[in-house]
């Protein structure tokens, strides 16, 4: 049997080096939100292959959009690349009228183009949707406490693993606070689904493991001799397969979507795969080490 | 202190009460499902239909000496009368408009002008007055719903196929047109050229009408529509009708005729009632059309998402390409890592995926993106069961039991644990899909999306991860 618990601070540190970079980006920089949340206009478009005028001017930049929109006072927020003259121009809300003018006046100066995709947001929805999430997590949070407290009949186990959790949405905030600074890459509703799910398996795998320690002290008080930490290792030993295991065949689903995966979905597998990575190790090296902490403070105050 | 004593015995009371009641229910259904080769043919049977349902439609040609075989088969639809009540559906993968490409506009309608207690009735006819123009512009399975969320009142519009945005946006985002025409009369003769179906305009016009109601005739109980007039129109319509006694009077919404009644006296009073062979729909259907015109929202595009449909295609087979390979990584390690057991875990994964593709063409389940997202992590929660329960099994196996004691202990165990990462799960589904639309929360389709498979996901596992893998392990697995 190994003795996890030995460690305890060893993995409170690795958590802390986890979290605190993240933690920092996301006072310093916080999260690129995307138009979902901020208002505003996408308008993918990939200019058309043979026409005469691609002929004449052999390709096309980055700048000669910004030309075009500068001229037409629209409020530009960013203007990405992609290969093959492929765009994405963000841009602050346009109505219908100024969206023809822009496409006649695109068409007349560089080239016909095919919209792949025009996405409006009015800037009201954004705030809305941000709140009610806030509101789902929190209420979220707050029964699955009340489920753990009364499944294991001592409140110490639904906080702890509410703690856990939110170790969890930490990292995960963090690592996309920074992802966001360092490559761009925005935070949508999709990402507000991705924290919900990754809420709701922290708590399922933390369960798992509590569950294996419940069933430790109920079988094995008389032999311990009440040794809380004893128990708890005996958990941790007999239940690491399982996590392991059982966070592997999610992993593999994950990293297939992320490498294969369509465009619109990959960013939000890797927030899934991020969260699966955190809830797993936080279940055994956080939630577990918590609950021993707080045990040990409960005793000594005593 | 007392008090708090005797409030965690009682709790602690009333949990075990609950616990054991769970246990007894839980050992009911294994009573139930001993015996294993009756659960054995049930698992089946279903998995049969499944299969049936499931199969798309492919064209079979067979040229071989005598048997000669030509012919489609698959993508059957469902048509069955079970205990008279029919059962109609067609089962075709609903696909959202992500996956499809099209148009998704969200509309707020301005209410400020309109009576608080009049607004969810003003939102409605709004609803229709979209609903009928974009059935004008012949788009095949719109999707047309209104949410209410504190004061803001929207119509959410999806659009699957289009790609002419600008004329698409149009049409929907008017106002709507109510007017009241009357009959061309000689001095209006001139005016009878253009007016169509023989009707001119009157001044009469949505504005003047407070509201339409559905009402029942006092004596015979046939549902009616009441009209009440402003103070304005009630003159108007005082005067219409005087001109009018013995004649049809026209109602036009967006210049399209709604219905033209008989005036059969002059009304003063400035309240009217359309009567008729209508049927209660009908009826209603009408005082829709027309509150349209008597409450006219403005509405504002809020948001507009178009999807090209190449993107969608691109990434829907992107994504299921990659879930095919995710899913045969987890099937090699199953087996490889628990050999025999795991093939058996394997199957039962076969069997939860056809299931819940024919729950999902069956409920009908429209499939998103996040959807499939949904169902990928329903599909690692099943998975989670069997490893629980395997990794029990052997345990029991290595303290020395006898495999068929080992089987049914490690299934026993494992379920506490299963039952509660279950139910913590199911809370978070709860939430996510909202389903008492409070308005406290999000009510987003593509979050609610998620929350479907993964809820349908979670409920199907259990059924999978507990009855199939456990029937499967009991039949085929000898030592």
């Amino acid at each position: 049997m190994i003795d996890f618990i030995r460690y305890k601070w060893l993995y409170f540190l690795i958590s802390a080096m986890v979290i605190l970079p993240g933690v920092f980006s996301l006072v310093k920089w916080g999260l690129k939100p995307s138009i979902d949340f901020t208002g505003g206009t996408i308008w993918e478009i990939a200019t058309a292959e043979n026409t005469e005028k691609s002929t004449e001017n052999a390709e096309i930049k980055k700048g000669d959009w910004q030309k075009i929109l500068e001229e037409k006072q629209v409020e530009v927020i960013s203007i990405e690349e992609k290969p093959e003259e492929h765009f994405i121009l963000r841009l602050k809300a346009i109505d219908d009228a100024k969206k023809e003018e822009l496409t006649s006046a695109f068409r007349d100066n560089l080239k016909d183009f095919t919209e792949i995709r025009y996405e409006l947001v009015g800037p009201t929805l954004g705030r809305e949707l941000l709140v009610k999430t806030i509101t789902g997590v929190v209420l979220a949070a707050f029964l699955i406490l009340l489920y753990v407290a009364y499944r294991f009949k001592d409140k110490m186990y639904g906080i702890c693993a509410i703690l856990a959790m939110f170790h969890d949405t930490l990292v995960l905030l963090g690592s996309f606070s920074l992802l966001g600074h360092f490559f761009n890459v925005e935070v949508d509703t999709l990402y507000v689904t991705a924290v919900l799910t990754i809420l709701s398996f922290s708590v399922h795998d933390t369960i798992v493991v509590y569950d294996r320690i419940r069933e430790s002290i109920k079988k094995n008080l008389p032999v311990s001799g009440g040794d809380f930490t004893f128990l708890v290792n005996k958990a941790i030993n007999e239940t690491l397969t399982r996590s392991i295991n059982n966070s592997l065949t999610i992993i593999f689903m994950l990293l297939a979507l992320v490498i294969l995966g369509g465009v619109t979905i990959r960013w939000f597998a890797a927030a899934l795969l991020i969260g699966i990575i955190t809830g797993t190790y936080s279940s055994t090296f956080t939630a577990t080490p918590l609950l021993v902490l707080w045990h040990e403070l409960k005793s000594r105050k005593r | 202190m007392d008090l708090s004593r005797l409030i965690s015995d009682l709790s602690r009371l009333i949990s075990k009460a609950v616990d054991r009641k769970s246990k007894l229910a839980f050992c009911r259904i294994i009573a139930m499902m001993k015996h294993s080769r009756t659960t054995l043919w049930f698992i089946i049977i279903i998995t049969a239909i499944a299969i049936f349902f499931d199969f798309p439609k492919t064209h079979v040609k067979i040229d071989r000496g005598p048997i000669k075989v030509d012919t489609d088969i698959g993508g059957y639809n469902l048509d069955i009368n079970l205990l008279g009540v029919r059962i109609k559906r067609n089962l075709e993968i609903k696909r959202g408009l992500d996956l499809q490409g099209g148009l998704a506009v969200t509309l707020q309608a301005d209410m400020s002008e309109i009576n608080e207690a009049d607004r969810n009735i003003a939102l409605e006819s709004a609803k229709n007055v979209i609903e009928r123009r974009v059935n004008f512009f012949g788009v095949t399975e719109p999707n047309i719903y209104t949410s209410q969320v504190s004061n803001n009142y929207r119509v959410i519009v999806e659009l699957p196929g289009v790609t002419e945005t600008m004329e698409a946006l149009q049409l929907i985002g008017q106002t709507a047109q109510l007017d009241f025409r009357e009959t061309a009369t000689a001095e209006t003769a001139e005016e009878f050229a253009e007016g169509a179906e023989g009707f001119v305009k009157t001044d009469l016009t949505g504005k003047d009408l407070k509201r339409a109601q559905v009402v029942f005739a006092p004596t015979t109980g046939q549902p009616q529509v009441a009209l009440t007039f402003a103070d304005e129109g009630a003159k108007k319509f005082e005067e219409i009708t005087r001109r009018n006694v013995e004649k049809p009077l026209a109602i036009y919404l967006d210049e399209v005729l709604l219905t033209a009644p008989r005036v059969q006296q002059v009304i003063s009073e400035g309240e009217a009632v359309i009567s008729g062979q209508f049927s209660l729909d009908d009826a209603k259907r009408l005082a829709i059309q027309l509150n349209a015109g008597a409450l006219p929202v403005p509405i504002t595009i809020l948001l507009q998402r178009n999807i090209g449909p190449t993107l969608g295609a691109e990434s829907v087979q992107k994504s299921i390409r990659a879930g095919l390979v995710g899913l045969s990584l987890v099937a090699i390690f199953m087996i490889g890592y628990y050999k025999r057991l795991g093939f058996l875990a394997v199957i039962a994964l076969i069997i939860y995926g056809l299931i819940t593709l024919f729950l999902y063409k069956f409920i009908p389940v429209t499939l998103t993106l996040a959807g499939i997202a949904g169902f990928i992590l329903s599909v690692g929660m099943a998975v989670d069961s069997n490893i629980l329960i395997f990794e029990r099994i052997k345990e029991e196996l290595k303290i020395g039991r006898p495999l068929k004691a080992a089987m049914e202990l490690g299934f026993g165990r494992a379920w506490d644990s299963i039952r509660d990462a279950n139910v913590a799960t199911l809370i978070t589904v709860f939430i996510l899909f909202n389903p008492f639309h409070w308005s406290f929360l999000a009510t987003s389709g593509m979050v609610r999306g998620f929350a479907l498979t993964l809820g349908l996901g979670i409920a199907t596992s259990l059924f999978t991860g507990i009855v199939v893998t456990r029937t499967l392990v009991r039949v085929f697995y000898k030592s």
